[in-house]
């Protein structure tokens, strides 16, 4: 045995590209299958929620500015960040009682989910755009674009697949993201947020918090200025207090069949529909 | 000849121009109403089980039209239980026996047309030219369009195999009656959903003699019911658990309610809600076609119109000629009997409507907004607003950021791009934007960063079946017309 002391890490949040703690100055621990506790983790409060939404309004519109080929070149670079960690990855995931060879595969998963979405980025409007036929002399085009600030509930298992699986499709198009993490097994979206960090992503693209979902989703379904929210990953018995809460700014519910699927459907369903008229003449 | 030679005819200055129209009225009785009316389900009409009848009047003279049964719960019961037992017939169906189903109805549609536009006028109170013109050609194309699609829904959705949803409950305004039935039903039934479509309490008679047609069509009992009556059978159809999906043209405020009242059913859900569009008009625009564009985008159907260009954004180096001339248009706009091939401006669809302009209008000059209005005489009966400009608008002001819904128009300006981009987003609404300026390379710049679901450049108020319709932000969510339409009315395993 070692007689070097290690140095543990402090789990923090990801808001606007920096790691603070809580403004509440709450932690919670996070345990694994037994129990134990093996790290404490932020507990986020509803100003840090704010703040987030915050930093993803800011970051949105240079994020959305972006070409295709640009955002596709940064989400293989979280790719490549992921890959890069694996080995903290698989053991925070086999936190929640996974064996290694099943947190190995979630990790290759994740990896290979973000290389997926990245190609999509300068693919997605080809597919899913059009032109339009219109019957007079106008040219008539209809072009998907990001909805604006989504906020997304990480599934709480597959806790890295799921949040990655949820938030990519999102990040695809242009959207920013505020992403509550899974609560029961937070490591792997903490570490996410530091691979993240290293991916030439804007600060304020993606804002990460742990913390509890039935404390702060309230908020983030009622919140204005959120445009859109994922509540796949969310409790069944919240769902319909969220969904009341959306009707207040037309919030876009996004209710996935999936946690960790992958489609370009569910690119469309962070995206709104431009069409874009001019007439033809001399 | 030379340009010397082509003396131009000119009246002598003594002899003031006569700007008046002869008459040119369009035959009320082309159309024939019936006293009453019933809900239509099961193919046929049925009394109500409710007993309540409400009148639907002619907004241009204040007379009664018809009576019309107000559908209570139990007759959206029955409308819903017939388009349940439709649905597994007609979803079976194949497609192509869809298509022709919907393809011999936009024939008749077509074949009726000139009945129908008149009849959209008497209850709604459009210009004839309107509902002669726009309305009803687009009714037809819109189910000629999605005919087609019936049988090729598989082209639509690369690598999705979508399936229809179940009974859709849709709900329609006033502003379009027939249109907005077309834009809901024709993409509904061609992807094999059956329907209860709720007209509005205000105009409810097109959508039942398009039932009759429908009928008539030998469309199987069931696909297509329709349960006329106010906000409360509305209130019914959303909140009826055997309806699948709801699809709801109207109000942001009732958008809301309705997004509520599904909170937690998992039943799917589309709105298409107010708006407060911005009309951007450049310097170098060509600025008598601007003038008709924006007169277009204010005043076309009284300005009931969501996607109205309600708000004139107008460069500060041209403002002065540009307000000077729309004001001497404004000046020739024929407002009257809608049922006239003259009229420009018909009658306010509802008094109810014509009150809440009144008051919005009020707010405007409270707020010490500039008003100007023709000085055009009104009928003396019915609900009829003078098209009406207020000029020193500012951003904060009610009548800059709440959809008046009339043809009322707010007049900012802006000096550079940027502020007119940040000027256009700045209402909760993102439905329609229109954008004037010759310079190509601003449209596209422009457009990017309009945050709505339309932009016209260098035009306004255009529409096309094949043309996706719907808003960002507080304008609603999902897409009507086009292929995008369609998915509103589909469903796929695992998304």
């Amino acid at each position: 045995m070692s007689d070097r002391l290690d140095v543990r890490k402090t789990h923090k949040l990801f808001i606007g590209g920096q790691f603070p703690r809580s403004e509440s100055g709450r932690s919670y621990p996070a345990l694994d299958a037994d129990a134990t506790v093996v790290a404490r983790v932020a507990l986020a409060s509803r100003k840090d929620l704010r703040e987030a939404v915050r930093a993803a309004r800011t970051a949105f519109p240079g994020w959305a500015a972006r070409t295709g080929y640009n955002r596709g070149q940064i989400l293989y670079r979280m790719a490549e960040m992921i890959e890069d960690r694996a080995a903290s990855f698989s053991e925070q995931i086999r936190v929640g009682g996974l064996s290694k060879k099943m947190a190995d595969r979630e990790v290759g998963a994740t990896v290979d989910r973000l290389v997926w979405y990245a190609g999509w980025c300068d693919k997605f409007a080809q597919v899913m755009g059009n032109l339009n036929p219109v019957a007079g002399p106008f040219f008539n085009i209809s072009v998907p674009e990001p909805t604006g600030v989504v906020g997304i509930v990480a599934p709480g298992a597959p806790a890295l697949l799921g949040l990655v699986s949820r938030m990519a499709p999102a990040l695809v198009t242009g959207n920013a993201v505020v992403v509550v993490a899974s609560e029961k097994l937070p490591l792997p979206a903490v570490t996410l947020a530091e691979a993240i960090a290293t991916s030439d992503l804007p600060a304020g693209v993606v804002n990460i918090l742990t913390g509890s979902p039935s404390e702060l989703i309230p908020w983030l379904s009622s919140h204005m200025d959120v445009e859109a929210i994922d509540i796949t990953g969310l409790d069944g018995s919240l769902v319909t207090a969220a969904e009341e809460a959306s009707a207040d700014n037309v919030k876009r519910v996004i209710r996935s069949e999936t946690a960790d699927g992958q489609s370009p459907y569910l690119i469309a369903a962070f995206t709104e529909t431009k069409t874009v008229w001019h007439p033809k003449g001399m | 000849m030379t340009d010397t030679d082509h003396t131009p005819v000119l009246h002598p200055a003594t002899e003031p121009l006569d700007w008046t129209y002869a008459t040119s009225r369009e035959a009320a009785d082309l159309v024939s109403v019936a006293e009453t009316y019933g809900v239509f389900y099961d193919g046929d009409f049925h009394k109500p089980l409710s007993k309540n009848y409400l009148a639907t009047i002619n907004p241009a003279t204040e007379e009664p039209l018809a009576e019309v049964a107000e559908a209570g719960p139990a007759d959206v019961d029955r409308a819903v239980a017939s388009a349940r037992r439709a649905f597994g017939g007609w979803s079976q169906l194949s497609g192509q026996e869809r298509a022709k189903y919907l393809f011999r109805i936009a024939r008749m549609v077509q074949e009726r047309s000139r009945e129908l536009a008149v009849l959209e006028t008497l209850d709604g109170g459009k210009p004839i030219k309107e509902s002669r013109d726009v309305d009803l050609p687009l009714v037809a194309a819109h189910f000629f369009y999605n005919a087609g699609w019936a049988d090729k829904l598989e082209y639509a959705f690369p690598g999705l195999d979508p399936k229809p949803i179940g009974v859709a409950g849709q709900i329609i305004p006033w502003n379009f009656p027939l249109l907005m039935l077309s834009w809901k039903v024709a993409p509904a039934l061609a992807a094999g959903n059956t329907v209860v479509l709720k007209p509005a309490e205000t105009t409810p008679l097109s959508a039942l003699h398009f039932a009759q047609i429908a009928a008539e069509a030998g469309l199987p009992p069931g696909v297509l019911n329709v349960v006329p009556g106010a906000g409360q059978t509305g209130a019914a159809v959303v909140g009826h658990s055997d309806v699948d999906k709801i699809a709801f043209t109207g109000s942001t405020e009732v958008g809301k309610e309705i997004q509520r009242r599904l909170a937690g059913s998992g039943r799917r859900l589309t709105l298409e809600l107010g708006g407060k569009g911005a009309h951007i008009v450049f310097a170098d625009a060509p600025i008598d076609q601007a003038i008709e564009g924006v007169i277009n985008g204010i005043f076309f159907n009284q300005g009931h119109v969501c996607c109205a260009g309600s708000r004139l954004l107008i460069q500060e180096s041209v403002a002065e000629p540009f307000l000077e001339k729309l004001k001497n248009r404004l000046e020739t706009l024929r407002v009257g009997d809608p049922l006239d091939k003259n009229t420009d401006v018909g009658a306010i669809n509802s008094r109810a409507q014509l009150d809440r302009i009144e008051a919005l209008v009020a707010v405007g000059q409270r707020e010490g907004a500039e008003m100007f209005q023709p000085s055009c005489a009104l009928p003396d009966r019915g609900f009829f607003y003078r098209p009406t400009l207020f000029t020193g608008v500012s951003q904060s002001h009610r009548i800059a950021q709440e959809e008046i819904f009339g043809p009322v128009l707010s007049v900012l300006t802006f000096r550079t791009p940027e502020e007119a981009i940040e000027k256009a987003n700045n209402t909760p609404y993102g439905l329609a934007a229109g954008v004037w300026t010759t310079k190509g390379s601003r449209i596209l710049w422009m457009a990017d960063r309009l945050r709505s679901g339309v932009v016209w450049a260098n035009t306004y108020n255009k529409f096309d079946p094949t043309s996706p319709f719907g808003g960002y932000k507080e304008s609603g969510f999902g897409r009507e017309g086009g292929r995008h339409g369609l998915l509103a009315y589909m469903k796929a395993e695992g998304l």
